[in-house]
């Protein structure tokens, strides 16, 4: 019962405020959603407590969806570890923001809509989270890519947002086609698309090998790796990633809680619900490492260089879910988990104080045009630093105390390197490259943004103002997470109460988090190195000596560039895959349907006909002489052969 | 009551409100008023009948119900035979369902000769009625042919500028291909010495007639469901139709093809599908991939619907060729969703398109900000079209992908590759009517929908949605139907094991 109410307490607000939005006013639909979702909150942290702690999973079935044969499933809700951690940190996330939604917003001449959009992405992930069989997970799926799609393109009379909202649909549904076809693989394979149902199956086809796609293969990989592709268009993953920092185009509120906390985390969940398959598919597990790694590293290079507060953010949250993807490579998905936990507290708080900045800031994005805020503003100065320190990890190691992203973060790479694979040192390298350009980066964000001269036009510096307090006491509530989570979960997520916590949520082969945490003393302090040194570094470019950021820009001229254009991506991407289309669509319509087929086909037809009907319309010339030579030709033929025929 | 002629009755309903109509005399404006009414009352009465199907419908037996047989050849052995089964009976409901909103949407649209066009669109409803009951080849081919006749004359007449010619090339496409079927039907009439269909099923046809059997109901269908490469008279005929010309052709005209691969091709010539089906799917792979970039590239908003009809008419052929469970009900269920998605996206352009009469794409743009309830519905239909999970369009979409998965994991790629290439010109058509700022002077004066429009789409919100969250009626009614389908087929084929039918073509 609670969990019907979680998940649909949010759907509730959504059609309250879209339908009737009008009649109660923007008070009220904000006040329609934002009460529903504060006690699917509060009922989440009831649910956490009967689930994560005492420990009772359930399904609550609803009622049939598919019935097609073997292919039969419902509409239920699963609710075990997994699920109530999710549970969690989607209505506390939302909560917050639907708050936060109320002052940023207030001036915005659609805020019913906005809010119901808010509350219906709650719903869809709520059902993403809770579900018990791939396709209910697939509804989830692209219906949170449905309500990101709406919030990004929010505000349709830009044009730079529709496209940013197509673009996000478009790249999710790429993905989306290799998870169809996982599951198609699942249900050919295991005869169900039921959770219990497949994992319990599993074992039994661990030596099993299949033709897919013209390679002979391993049948569980190819299904992970299909499943896989899923998750690296919902989670950004390299080569999928493109979508994502153009997704800020949409409301900071929604980069915030779709764009960092919960949607882009979609993936991560996946894995690691899947982990009974993926545990025995060992190559795809591989795949998962190196593809994870490359985009953490990838991520922090492109977020050295770019100048939106918002995208600097955006590349930041790319590169995260690399660090999760690569923890779920090496088997630690309670890392994994433990991580999007503690990065949806501090990069939603990093995202609402940059929301903060640009409301200050009358819309100013550019972090080019700010400097000097921290005096106007210095609550949100003040709660942007313990974002930072959050995402860059700062504590002491020797003493394990620090922010959320230092347990988190650490025991990610701990993993990774206790893995001792190639795969493994693969990604505890680029991992470690990674945090010194996290720390870096984020460094430069709250240098330029707060310190030094204000590069801000003097007029909207005159007027920076701190938000109001609706806005602020939100993020606070962020604030204590960001600090406390990690030490608070430490032990419950990867620590001795691991296993009783996640209970059977979890399926690990070998337990890699007891070898992280048994790794020699420099694995567990080169983070905090790297972090002191990115944070140094930024400080004495941009604090120090302003100038030479500038002058190595110039001259590290290709790197700068390479970095600064997203190593290409997009460019590459429109000359491959978007301009071809419309040529080739242009092409297929103009020669192909009407020049070859109408022209060949029926327009060519009635033309022949037509030309054929006039020559033979020419023999009725009316001339006498004409027939009878005809008659007379004739004649000639038939006795000719005859001739031919009887004496021949 | 279980007694009564049903299906006689409800395809016969609507001839007699035409005739009625016919009698209609008096001023102009009265003639023309008393026409929409009794079209529309005459539809209504239909549609509440027809419903005594759903719900008299025993669910669970793959027999034909509702059956009615009388001697109409005896001569010949030709029957008056009408049943239903789990397969067509959804497509009754289909057809008695549109029409109502057809004449609706005409209302205030059509102007001139609105007597003969009531008349054309009841009589077309008796026909399409009729194709799905008939149960015997010369009352089948009859309806079937027959269709062509009122559509032939409500793009002719009431068509757009260039209606003679789609109404041409619509007329002599369709017709061609039919040709070939007659001459199908005429042989198996000698192989099996009857013109009853059900008898004929149950009639094993020799694996080498089957081809040619096989090739000549497929021009037959492949033209009407339309498959690429015999397409190009869809998007004319689309365009230049009037709205509810249009609705009805993508609604109940693009499911006769498909309806007959699944009523004749499969059941009668087993052997033969099994051989061809690869051809099948490379074309409907073509289909879905080569008109979904066509769409994408056109400026005209019904050309682009058009185009994207024949792109998800691909995944229903897909499907019934694929042959299981998963693939057929998805090919049928698809065709159900599309006929009622497809059909309500035509009315969208049609309710811009009575305000500005226009249907260039670029004539349009940002109408999000005075259409706001337009632009919902807009959405909700677009998003069904899309196959978003929720909405009708997912569940015939996906069921064919993990039907087509287990018969060939590259043609389950590439019609997956649909769900990208159709999302694309779905957005992007919206985007550009829809989304943008609003500029134009024109447009900012066209009000939101009015009740009228509300209540034509009201009853395809709630099925597009209704059956996208829960689809189990549809299942229940046509699973018996399928299974038995499916199980013959594999009988027909386990039993001519050994003479494959490879063997028989290359090895004379």
């Amino acid at each position: 019962m609670l969990d019907i109410l979680i998940v649909f307490l949010p759907l509730l607000g959504a059609i309250v405020a879209g339908f009737l939005g009008r009649a109660l006013g923007d008070r009220g639909a904000q006040m329609a959603t934002v009460l529903p979702l504060c006690l699917a909150a509060v009922l989440s942290i009831i649910v956490f407590i009967q689930v994560g702690l005492v420990g009772e999973a359930r399904t609550t079935e609803l009622f049939t969806w598919f019935d097609s044969g073997a292919f039969e499933l419902s509409w239920a809700l699963r609710v075990d570890t997994l699920t109530a951690v999710m549970f969690c940190v989607v209505t506390i996330v939302s909560a917050v923001v639907h708050i936060y939604s109320v002052g940023y917003m207030a001036e915005d001449k659609s805020i019913p809509r906005f809010m119901a959009y808010l509350s219906l992405f709650t719903f869809f992930m709520l059902m993403l989270v809770s579900a018990d069989n791939f396709v209910q997970m697939f509804f989830g799926w692209e219906g949170v890519g449905l309500a990101s799609y709406l919030l990004i393109g929010f505000w349709y009379e830009k044009p730079s947002a529709c496209s940013a909202a197509i673009k996000a649909f478009l790249v999710n549904r790429v993905g989306d086609i290799g998870f169809a076809l996982g599951i198609a693989g699942a249900f050919l394979l295991f005869g169900a698309v039921q959770f219990d149902t497949v994992f319990a199956q599993v074992a039994n086809f661990s030596d099993t090998t299949v033709t897919a796609f013209g390679i002979e293969g391993h049948a569980l990989t190819i299904i992970c790796l299909l499943l896989f592709i899923g998750a690296m268009g919902k989670s950004a993953q390299l080569g999928l990633h493109t979508w994502l920092p153009d997704a800020m185009e949409g409301p900071t509120p929604v980069s915030a809680l779709i764009h960092a906390a919960t949607m882009v985390t979609a993936g991560i969940f996946m894995l690691c619900r899947l982990s009974p398959i993926f545990e025995y598919a060992p190559s795809a597990l591989e795949v998962v490492t190196v593809v994870g790694a490359s985009t953490a590293f990838f991520a922090a290079t492109v977020g050295l260089t770019q100048n939106d507060i918002k995208r600097v953010v955006a590349y930041s949250t790319c590169s995260q879910l690399g660090y999760m993807f690569f923890a779920i490579g090496v088997s630690a998905y309670g890392a994994a988990m433990f991580h999007l936990m503690t990065h949806a507290f501090f990069k939603a708080l990093l995202f609402l104080g940059a929301g903060s900045v640009i409301h200050a800031m009358h819309h100013e994005q550019d972090m080019r045009k700010m400097g000097g805020l921290y005096k106007k503003i210095p609550i949100t100065y003040a709660l942007m630093w313990i974002g930072t320190l959050a995402l860059v990890g700062f504590g002491i190691p020797g003493l394990g105390i620090g922010f959320a992203g230092f347990y988190s973060k650490d025991i990610v790479l701990e993993a990774a390197f206790a893995a001792h694979s190639a795969v493994g040192s693969y990604a505890f390298w680029l991992g470690i490259a990674a945090a010194a350009m996290t720390a870096f980066y984020s460094g430069r964000l709250i240098f330029m943004t707060f310190h030094g001269q204000t590069r801000a036009d003097p007029h909207t510096f005159e007027h920076a103002h701190e938000s109001p307090r609706v806005m602020i006491w939100p993020l606070y509530l962020l604030a204590v997470g960001a600090v406390l989570a990690g030490a608070v979960f430490y032990g419950l997520f990867v620590g001795d109460g691991r296993d009783g916590f996640w209970g059977s949520s979890l399926l690990a082969l070998h337990d890699i988090i007891e070898e992280a945490h048994h790794v020699p003393f420099w694995v567990k302090a080169l983070p905090m190195v790297m972090t002191l040194t990115g944070l140094g570094l930024s400080w004495w470019i941009y604090v120090r000596n302003p100038w030479i950021a500038g002058a190595l820009a110039e001259r590290l001229r290709p790197l700068y560039l390479f970095s600064f254009n997203k190593w290409y991506f997009d460019e590459l991407y429109d000359v491959i895959f978007v301009r071809p289309a419309y040529y080739l669509g242009r092409g297929f319509w103009k020669s192909g349907d009407g020049a070859l087929i109408d022209g060949v086909g029926p327009d060519g037809v009635a033309a022949a006909t037509l030309n054929l009907a006039r020559r033979a319309g020419r023999l009725q010339s009316g001339y006498l002489y004409h027939y009878a030579f005809a008659m007379l030709i004739g004649v000639v033929a038939l006795v000719s052969w005859y001739l031919l025929v009887t004496l021949g | 009551m279980s007694n009564w002629p049903w299906l006689s009755l409800v395809t016969f309903v609507p001839l007699a409100g035409a005739l009625f109509i016919l009698s209609i005399r008096g001023e102009a404006e009265v003639v023309d008023r008393n026409s929409r009414y009794v079209a529309l009352w005459t539809s209504l009465i239909t549609f509440v009948l027809s419903l005594a199907l759903w719900f008299g419908f025993e669910r669970g037996t793959a027999d034909y119900q509702f059956v009615e047989k009388a001697d109409w050849i005896p001569s010949l052995g030709v029957t008056y035979h009408m049943g239903i089964d789990g397969i067509s009976m959804p497509f009754v409901l289909l057809s008695t369902l549109l029409t109502p909103l057809c004449v609706l949407a005409s209302w205030d649209a059509i102007k001139h000769r609105v007597k003969e066009y009531m008349i054309a669109f009841l009589v077309l409803e008796t026909l399409m009625v009729g194709m799905f009951c008939a149960l015997d080849f010369v009352l089948f081919y009859i309806f079937f042919e027959g269709v062509l006749i009122p559509m032939f004359l409500i793009i002719g007449i009431w068509g757009g500028p260039r209606r003679v010619y789609s109404a041409f090339k619509f007329f002599l496409y369709t017709l061609a291909g039919s040709v070939l079927m007659l001459l199908a039907i005429i042989a198996l009439y000698f192989q099996a010495g009857t013109t009853d269909i059900p008898t004929i099923s149950a009639t094993a046809i020799p694996a080498g007639l089957q081809i040619w059997l096989w090739l000549a109901f497929f021009a037959s269908f492949a033209v009407k469901v339309p498959m690429w490469p015999v397409h190009t008279w869809l998007p004319d005929a689309h365009v230049e139709a009037p709205t509810a010309g249009s609705v009805i052709l993508a609604g109940v005209l693009l499911k006769m093809g498909a309806y007959g691969f699944l009523r004749f091709n499969l059941p009668i010539l087993p052997i033969a599908s099994e051989f061809f089906a690869p051809f099948v799917f490379t074309l409907s792979v073509i289909a879905i991939i080569y008109t979904s970039l066509v769409a994408l590239a056109q400026e005209d908003m019904k050309k682009l619907i058009a185009y994207s009809s024949v792109a998800h008419m691909g995944y229903v052929t897909i499907g019934i060729f694929v042959v299981n469970q998963q693939g057929l009900e998805g090919a049928i269920f698809q065709m159900l969703s599309h006929g009622i998605v497809s059909a309500a996206l035509f009315l969208c352009v049609g309710v811009v398109y009575d305000r500005l009469h226009t249907r260039e794409i670029d004539r349009y743009g940002g109408l999000a900000q005075n259409m706001p309830r337009y632009a919902l519905v807009f959405m909700v239909f677009m998003l069904a079209s899309v196959g978003l999970p929720g909405t009708s369009g997912f569940v015939g979409e996906f069921l064919v992908i993990m039907g087509a998965f287990q018969a060939s994991t590259w043609v389950a790629l590439l019609t997956a590759s649909g769900m990208v290439l159709g999302a694309a010109y779905m957005l992007v058509l919206y985007r550009r009517v829809i989304f943008g700022a609003l500029t134009k002077k024109d447009l900012s004066a066209m009000f939101d929908m009015n009740l009228r429009e509300k209540l034509v789409f009201a009853p395809l919100i709630v099925l597009a949605i209704f059956f996208g969250i829960y689809p189990l009626p549809l299942f229940d009614v046509m699973s018996a139907s399928v299974a038995n389908l499916v199980e013959n087929y594999e009988l027909a084929l386990a039993a001519q094991e050994g003479t494959s039918l490879a063997q028989i073509w290359t090895g004379r």
